[in-house]
């Protein structure tokens, strides 16, 4: 699938031969011009295949997915933007007052403006707004599960590198556990721990450290494969054990790199963590699910702002850290 | 000559005392790093309290796990004794068993004879009246007394077919008996006599084994047997729990008439048999009975997995063509314009952090739960996160060929095409690739607030608490195709990306 064009193309010969270069060509000269014309060929029809399979998987995939579809695209096309008059609350200061649980001047009873109804009260008068309590939950789910995936991905990824673990038996089984726990479906832990423990976060949390453990391993044991190996070679020569190697030896060079991957899980444990919430698993998800579905403008506005803040906030924070942990050193995204 | 490397005590001391910052490193790293741990530990411990994750753990219902993690490779028969007030007995299997509708199964052994009883109302009286109680008390002539209605009802004396004796064999150490209103199990070598007595309720003779447990005297008595099942013995009933390990009519469920037949008996039916439907073949009919099985519903839940892998892959496909227009308007060494730049790479953030699940649940409103809804979320979402890392990778790249290609006098368009896409398409595809096989996994999770795909039947089946093992066969199908996209993806990385590690 599209794996010609992406070859580095031979241009610059093409282009300047026939231009710059007279075309009067000696026999050798002719005959290599005809095979790399020849070879030009091919590689634009593979080219060419490559991107018409593609086009027609797209559109065949389009259509199936139209065909499932409860409502048909271009039926829905006109209403595409609803959700924007679903985001127009009465009046600008409804979102201040749903963000901040403050009463509102058109409370009629009914649940969309029932805001001080949400407080968590810690003392007295001295009250928790629902939105941000929620919000601290989802970010404390994805806090916790990173730290817990860190822990337990540090403990497994030496076990699966190749440098430090000799025996493939070994090495195996850990890594294919680790796929299994990063592979299998988050919704389905958390919907496990919701019917054995019952409505809450700690499903979620379940779910999402379970996940991190096996992400992080991987990304952890690729470090670790890429270590330098020289001071481990120094503390086998000076009978270290295999613990003192690790964590003398390799420990200190892959600890930054280590902490830069949590940092980039944190950012993508506090989305998941929203939505598993979204699921029943506790946290800012649910109230917006319900808020979107049942049409509530100021309580989606200010959900979607929290969300929206707390994401650039813990990405900035996350990048900042980074940044002075490993310095400029660019990391892909890993889910 | 040799040299002898080896230092005696003194002079490790002085090197130490030489250079002190190696040995002990400096004090102010190890507060730091204490200071971190701690705040770690704290944290810890905060969120323990926060979640109250102690408490939670202690009254979650860790039996019921149990049972859940069997239902995934197994699955129950349960027939229930019913002993009528007169003595006479019946075994009755539920409306959806898995064993089909008349279940003669070999472990169940009936012994019957024939009684004259006493019936109190006809058929059409029964269901007339308030169904306030179980059934079983229907057959009681006690709860017919004193009401107006029964007025009518003459009680009807008829020969009847009745159980005089049931023996449910669990497996080779472990059955329960079942005559003259006495119950016999025996488990692993142990046997348990209970009287089953209308006016003073469950006795069991002797003390109770630890594999049976009963509240308060004279209430029911449970047998749990471990993973071969377990009984609830009452007085009017004996419900039994049989576990079978697998799944149970996977293939065809019991009402196709290729139910409970052995593989060469289908093919025989399907190859060389008479039709069983007239209208069509009945190759045709197995394979429809198979893609409508009630159960497993194989169809519905390959469509539904079809759906996951179409977003995932429409949507990343989408995001990629039109961030990658995008990238070149944000990366600041192709276009120099510090307000483009910024306005385009602003715009990939907020696609970015509107997360996916505002995203979805917007687009589920807009077209219906369906596919569409998640293949926009990841477009919209994944537009922003693939246009990040290509302007980054744009920004990044080598300016030599750039300027060669310029040199020689081409075109703008040209030198972004000779000069700048060989050196990124290698890495844009392997990002594209990289999101399309981790958009497969999250596809399932948006799927469950209704944004299409398998994610929301994976929902519904959790929520019974009774189906898990149709979880665990879309669990197996989602790995099968994570795995498949994972290898698939990784080998065509390593092959455009070359031997770089990446």
């Amino acid at each position: 699938m599209g794996m010609m064009p992406l070859k580095p193309p031979r241009f610059a010969g093409d282009a300047m031969a026939t231009s710059a270069l007279s075309p009067t060509l000696s026999d050798n000269g002719a005959l290599v011009e005809r095979h790399w014309q020849e070879l030009n060929l091919r590689r634009r029809t593979y080219t060419f295949i490559g991107l018409a399979l593609l086009a027609m998987a797209l559109s065949g995939c389009l259509w199936f997915a139209n065909e499932t579809n409860a409502g048909k695209f271009f039926d829905r096309l006109p209403y595409v933007f609803d959700f924007v008059g679903d985001l127009v609350p009465r009046d600008g200061a409804e979102i201040v007052r749903a963000m901040f649980d403050l009463p509102s001047p058109y409370d009629d009873g009914s649940l969309k403006y029932n805001y001080p109804e949400g407080r968590i009260y810690l003392a007295g008068a001295i009250y928790v707004p629902e939105y941000f309590y929620k919000m601290l939950e989802t970010l404390n789910i994805a806090i916790f599960s990173t730290i817990f995936g860190l822990f337990f991905g540090f403990l497994l990824c030496f076990l699966a590198a190749r440098n430090l673990m000799p025996n493939p038996w070994v090495r195996g089984l850990v890594r294919r556990f680790m796929e299994i726990l990063r592979a299998f479906p988050e919704v389905v832990i958390a919907g496990f721990f919701l019917a054995v423990l019952s409505l809450g976060p700690i499903p979620a949390m379940i779910a999402v450290s379970i996940h991190t453990i096996g992400a992080l391993g991987k990304l952890f044991f690729e470090v670790v494969e890429n270590a330098d190996m020289r001071p481990d070679e120094g503390l086998r020569a000076a009978g270290g054990n295999w613990i003192e190697r690790v964590w003398f030896g390799i420990v200190p060079q892959v600890l930054p790199n280590f902490m830069s991957y949590a940092l980039l899980r944190l950012e993508i444990n506090v989305r998941s963590s929203s939505i598993i919430g979204a699921v029943g698993g506790g946290g800012i998800g649910e109230p917006l699910r319900l808020s979107i579905g049942q049409g509530h403008e100021a309580k989606t506005l200010a959900i979607i702002i929290l969300l929206f803040s707390t994401i650039i906030a813990v990405d900035h924070f996350s990048a900042w850290l980074r940044r002075r942990l490993v310095g400029d050193q660019a990391f892909r995204l890993a889910q | 000559m040799t040299v002898n490397t080896m230092m005696n005590a003194a002079e490790m001391e002085a090197i130490a005392a030489r250079h002190p910052h190696l040995i002990h490193g400096s004090s102010r790293k190890r507060i730091r790093s204490a200071l971190i741990f701690a705040g770690i530990a704290l944290y810890m411990i905060y969120s323990w309290w926060f979640f109250s994750i102690g408490q939670v753990l202690v009254n979650a219902n860790w039996g019921i796990a149990g049972t859940y993690l069997a239902d995934w490779v197994s699955y129950e028969v349960r027939p229930d004794i019913k002993i009528a007030p007169d003595g006479a007995m019946q075994v009755v299997y539920p409306r959806f068993s898995p064993l089909g509708p008349d279940a003669k199964p070999e472990w169940v052994k009936i012994e019957t004879r024939m009684v004259e009883r006493a019936i109190d109302a006809p058929a059409a009286k029964q269901q007339a009246l308030p169904t306030k109680s179980s059934t079983f008390s229907f057959m009681a002539p006690k709860s017919a007394v004193g009401r107006s209605a029964e007025a009518e009802v003459k009680p009807e004396r008829r020969t009847e077919e009745v159980v005089s004796r049931a023996t449910v064999n669990y497996n080779r150490t472990t059955s329960i008996d079942v005559a003259d209103r006495m119950v016999t199990a025996t488990h692993n070598g142990e046997t348990l006599l209970i009287d089953l007595d209308p006016a003073s309720g469950v006795r069991p003779e002797g003390a109770l084994p630890d594999w049976a447990t009963q509240k308060r005297p004279g209430e029911k008595i449970t047998l749990a047997f471990g993973m071969t099942g377990w009984a609830d013995v009452d007085v009017g009933k004996i419900s039994i729990h049989n576990r079978f390990p697998g799944w149970a009519n996977f293939i065809f469920d019991t009402s196709s008439p290729f139910f409970n037949k052995s593989f060469g008996e289908v093919a025989g039916l399907i190859f060389a048999g008479e039709r069983l439907d007239p209208a069509r073949s009945n190759l045709s009919l197995a394979w429809s009975n198979i893609l409508y099985n009630a159960e497993w519903q194989h169809l519905d839940v390959w469509t539904k997995l079809l759906q996951t892998i179409v977003m995932a892959f429409v949507g990343t496909l989408f995001a990629s063509i039109v961030a990658f227009p995008l990238c070149f308007l944000a990366a600041r060494n192709i276009t120099r314009n510090g307000v483009l730049n910024q306005v385009t790479k602003r715009f990939f953030d907020f696609l970015r952090s509107v997360d996916m699940l505002i995203w979805a649940l917007f687009f589920t409103r807009a077209f219906g739960p369906g596919p569409l809804a998640g293949m926009s979320a990841i477009f919209f979402t994944d537009t922003g996160t693939l246009g990040k890392l290509y302007s980054e990778a744009l920004e990044n790249i080598d300016d030599k060929q750039r300027e060669g290609v310029k040199s020689v006098g081409a075109t703008p368009l040209a030198v972004q095409r000779f000069g700048v896409l060989p050196q990124v398409l290698p890495v844009f595809a392997s990002q594209a690739l990289y999101f399309w096989e981790s958009n497969t996994r999250s596809a399932t999770i948006i799927g469950a607030v209704g944004a299409g795909g398998i994610g929301l039947k994976l929902w519904e089946a959790m929520r019974t608490n009774s189906d898990w093992e149709n979880v665990c066969y879309m669990v197996i199908l989602i790995l099968v195709v994570v795995f498949i996209f994972d290898s698939v993806s990784n080998l065509l990385r390593s092959r455009l990306m070359g031997q770089k590690t990446h």
